[in-house]
């Protein structure tokens, strides 16, 4: 099998196969300039059938239908809750990131216990209404976006229906969060559904020994339906069969997450689980995956801050391996920020190019006297410290210098940042006209360049330029400003 | 439309007869046995006209099944292996005494024959290996670093031996960062006595890391050559920027003459890396050359080293033998994050942890792209990439029922 074949589940989808089943009128109710440019973006995914209008009258149901099958992903899309506060996991279209873009950020529960109190009675105990507040209340800006968590798991520990319905109403009643409803005895979970009713919870889980009664619950109640079949593959796609012809359509597959020496079996039964769903085409297995890294907490016995930290990194690891869904337990900020960053780059579009213009940027209304510094084109960097900037407020002028797309540090190493391309693109920045200073800040990282950048200025037409270093982080530039801006004669350095 | 639905079911015809849908036996496709009653059709394959006649009417044969099954059915689980027409070369690092170095155990890494960890088309013949990061001076380091190393700064040869006899280092990578012009500009025989001192003082095999002048490290790395024959060590890096300074030829050549490896670095462009590669090719056995394809930190850029590293290992597998190249990960990059170090308020202390968990997930999530070496730094993020190496190695005996019943489990609070 070439790499070719391998990428045809996208890329042989063609806009043309698309654009003959669209109305073909041009009407541009979509908004499009006509039909073949939305059929371009469907397929490319930018767009959804339900913008033509005309796609969904009596008369095209036909191909309406035909549509929503070309264009359905291997890995089916399943919403978990209801209305805006419903979360879609799976909907994956390839096996490898960089054949398409990976679609839906795997969403991170956390659980709580139906054995856990409402409110703490002493300090340190854990407690629903805290663990809820923990979730709702994460929030990390990291480069202008907000990241978060998503979910609520309760679990049934007591194994006593009356018990787990009473805690799952009181989740209910204190978010919105999706949830997933965990218990292996139907009666418990037909008593959480019960009280979550409306809700659409994940339903947690269908086993070998259960799995008639799940069903049928996962029937009645409308909710998605997860197969636990610990390390037994043979038994995680025997279930999905059955269930499947038992009238259940949305599933979630769970081959187990086996936390330190079971790690590789982990891995390896995701990774062959959705490599069969992507590559030979199982309709079986063409189902989100959910990864508990909460086993962790029920493995080797160790120091809560070790368990934590294992329970971290293994989520990382099915961040990249192929999980659309987690359930976790540690709340700890340090755990928590790697993974949601991790798993918000994984999902960004692979194609989105690693640089931006290198130009003369602005923030605020610049005037004579605003400062003008400099960073390189490396994207990341480049968002870096515009989210800084602009979180300081203020009026500056940023020159990007063309770097190849590469970070300060690494550039600077590698010349891609050198004294003369500093001093080209100040120059042809023209930045010089419309400053009456002659002070140019330049990243901490570039520090070094300092003395022959102002060498190198006076070459391109800049005497008396002066070059002032800044923080070797965009985070400092606030204090620099503060101490060193306007720069006093004599003391820039 | 009419015309070419007409084409297009004949077409069909065609197919359902070459997959002799008439009956529910197995057939052959490609490398792998499907069960035809479960085989779907990839709508891609087929033209979208071939496609009108055939999922639905399929699946509307076959379900919704008027009786609900009341017993497991058995539909037994075949994963979809593959084999690659490509493989990695195996390349080893360090020479013993017999081999005409003085190396106590050299290290050997590649000879991967499928995506990293595909346990269940083949085992890796060599585990990925760690080395971990020396400096040649004082550096600015993260106090998380910093605290384990700021009593040998001005000892490289301690420094060293600290990180072989407390951290268990199997290779080490000695970064000769005061060569840099802008720096110390320390000459080449003066970096030649440390790389000395270093070779004397531990045994395990060497990297060599350069300034990233072009001209400077190309004097240095032949001066080393020169003075470790026969070591194999590896020389960090030769870069398309020498060989536009004329002075890649010289390098590779030096390596070549005197028994070394050769690292070839480019910025996230496998385009780049193969011309790389060619050029060091023309002087030096690809057998004893490695890549580094740049490793940007969690929050920094990972992903595109992620994605840049999966493409080199399957074009690679799929036959590209200039990509065939063992490849090396400067994952201590990772601290380049602010988020690796910086404080960032109570609710995401201790730092301790933060820092070197940030070091772990961006080497992991590189050691699941195809990465076979990793320089690092911090003790803790070492030693989890340990021991999460041994049990990826291993076809895990798991036992079900350790989780079976984690739905129902309290916690442990310690």
């Amino acid at each position: 099998m070439t790499e070719r074949e391998v990428k045809m589940g996208v890329k042989q989808l063609s806009p043309i196969d698309v654009y003959m089943l669209l109305p073909r009128t041009n009407c541009k109710e979509c908004g499009e300039a006509n039909c073949m440019a939305f059929a371009a973006k469907l397929v490319n995914r930018e767009v959804s059938l339900e913008q033509c209008p005309p796609l969904l009258t009596k008369e095209n149901e036909k191909a309406y239908k035909k549509l929503q099958e070309i264009l359905a992903p291997i890995i089916k899309e399943i919403t978990i809750g209801r209305g805006e506060h419903a979360v879609k996991i799976g909907g994956k279209l390839v096996l490898y990131r960089h054949e398409f873009t990976y679609h839906n950020p795997a969403p991170i529960a956390f659980d709580v216990t139906d054995e856990m109190p409402l409110h703490a009675r002493f300090p340190e105990e854990e407690a629903i209404i805290d663990r809820v507040k923990k979730v709702e209340d994460f929030l990390y800006n990291y480069i202008g976006r907000d990241l978060k968590l998503d979910m609520i798991a309760v679990r049934s520990t007591s194994n006593d229906p009356t018990t787990f319905k009473s805690a799952v109403e009181e989740v209910t009643k204190v978010n919105n969060l999706p949830l997933i409803l965990c218990a292996f005895d139907p009666s418990v979970m037909e008593a959480g559904l019960i009280a979550a009713s409306g809700r659409k919870p994940l339903i947690y889980a269908a086993t070998k020994d259960n799995w008639k009664e799940m069903a049928d619950l996962a029937l009645m109640y409308g909710c998605p339906l997860a197969i636990f079949a610990p390390n037994d593959l043979d038994l995680l796609r025997s279930l999905s069969k059955t269930i499947i012809e038992y009238g259940v359509e949305d599933l979630v597959l769970d081959p187990g997450t086996f936390p330190d020496k079971g790690i590789s079996t982990t891995i390896n039964n995701f990774t062959m689980v959705r490599r069969t769903a992507c590559k030979a085409g199982d309709k079986l297995l063409g189902f989100p995956i959910i990864g508990t890294p909460i086993t962790t907490w029920f493995g080797e016995k160790d120091s809560d801050e070790m368990l934590a930290w294992k329970e971290a990194y293994l989520a990382s690891m099915l961040i990249s391996r192929y999980a659309d869904i987690l359930i976790m337990r540690s709340l700890d900020g340090w755990v928590q920020l790697p993974t949601v960053i991790w798993r918000f780059n994984i999902y960004t579009d692979p194609r989105k190019p690693v640089s931006v213009d290198a130009q003369l940027y602005t923030f605020g209304k610049p005037d004579e006297t605003s400062p003008v510094m400099l960073t390189t084109n490396y994207a990341l960097t480049y968002f870096t410290v515009e989210s800084d900037l602009k979180s300081f407020g203020g009026d500056y002028y940023l020159i990007v210098v063309d770097s190849e797309g590469i970070s300060v540090e690494s550039a600077v190493a590698g010349r891609y940042l050198t004294a003369e391309t500093i001093a080209e693109a100040v120059k042809s920045s023209g930045v010089a006209d419309k400053v009456k200073h002659k002070y140019l800040i330049i990243p901490g990282m570039a520090a070094r360049l300092s003395g022959e950048t102002e060498e190198e200025l006076k070459n391109v037409g800049l005497p008396d330029w002066r070059v002032i270093v800044g923080p070797r982080d965009s985070s400092g530039i606030a204090k620099l400003l503060k101490e060193k801006w306007p720069p006093k004669e004599g003391e820039e350095e | 439309m009419g015309e070419e639905e007409k084409k297009a079911n004949t077409k069909l015809d065609e197919l359902l007869n070459l997959l002799g849908l008439t009956s529910n036996r197995d057939i052959e496709l490609e490398d792998v046995e499907l069960d035809i009653s479960e085989i779907i059709l990839q709508p891609s394959v087929l033209s979208s006209a071939a496609l009108k006649g055939i999922a639905p009417p399929k699946k509307k044969a076959a379900a919704p099944p008027t009786v609900k099954p009341t017993t497991i059915l058995e539909a037994p689980f075949t994963p979809f292996v593959q084999e690659y027409p490509g493989k990695i070369r195996e390349v080893t690092l360090g020479a013993t005494k017999s081999k005409g170095g003085s190396r106590g155990k050299p290290v050997t890494i590649g000879g991967s024959t499928t995506p990293a960890f595909y346990l269940f088309e083949q085992v890796p013949s060599n585990p990925p290996v760690i080395s971990v990061d020396v400096f040649d001076m004082e550096v600015t380091l993260p106090k998380e670093i910093r605290t384990h190393v700021e009593d040998v700064w001005e000892d490289t040869a301690a420094w060293a031996k600290r990180a072989v006899d407390k951290w268990g280092a199997k290779v080490l990578t000695l970064h000769l960062l005061s060569t840099d012009p802008l720096i110390k500009d320390t000459s080449p025989a003066k970096a030649t006595k440390t790389v000395e001192e270093v070779l004397q003082a531990v045994d395990v095999p060497l990297i060599i890391g350069g300034c990233g002048d072009p001209k400077k490290d190309a004097k240095v790395f032949t001066k080393v050559a020169e003075m470790a024959q026969g070591e194999r060590v590896l020389l960090s890096s030769v870069t398309l920027d020498m060989e536009e300074a004329g002075v890649l030829e010289g390098v590779t050549k030096a390596a070549a003459k005197y028994g070394h490896l050769v690292l070839g670095f480019t910025a996230l462009d496998l385009n780049r890396a193969k011309e790389l590669n060619r050029k060091i090719a023309d002087y030096l056995p690809e057998g004893d050359i490695l890549m580094d394809l740049t490793t940007a930190a969690l929050g920094y850029g990972l992903e595109y080293s992620f994605t840049i590293h999966e493409r080199a290992r399957m074009a690679a597998l799929m036959g590209d033998t200039e990509l065939q190249h063992p490849v090396l990960s400067g994952t201590t990059n990772a601290w380049a994050a602010r988020e690796a170090w910086m404080k960032l308020g109570p609710e995401w202390e201790p730092r301790r942890l933060r820092g070197p968990l940030w070091e772990t997930v961006t080497a992991l999530s590189l050691l699941l792209a195809g990465v076979d070496l990793f320089m690092m730094m911090h003790p803790d993020a070492i030693r989890t990439m340990k021991k999460v190496l041994q049990n990826l190695m291993t076809k895990g005996e798991v036992k079900p029922e350790k989780i079976a019943n984690w739905v129902n489990a309290k916690i442990q609070r310690g």
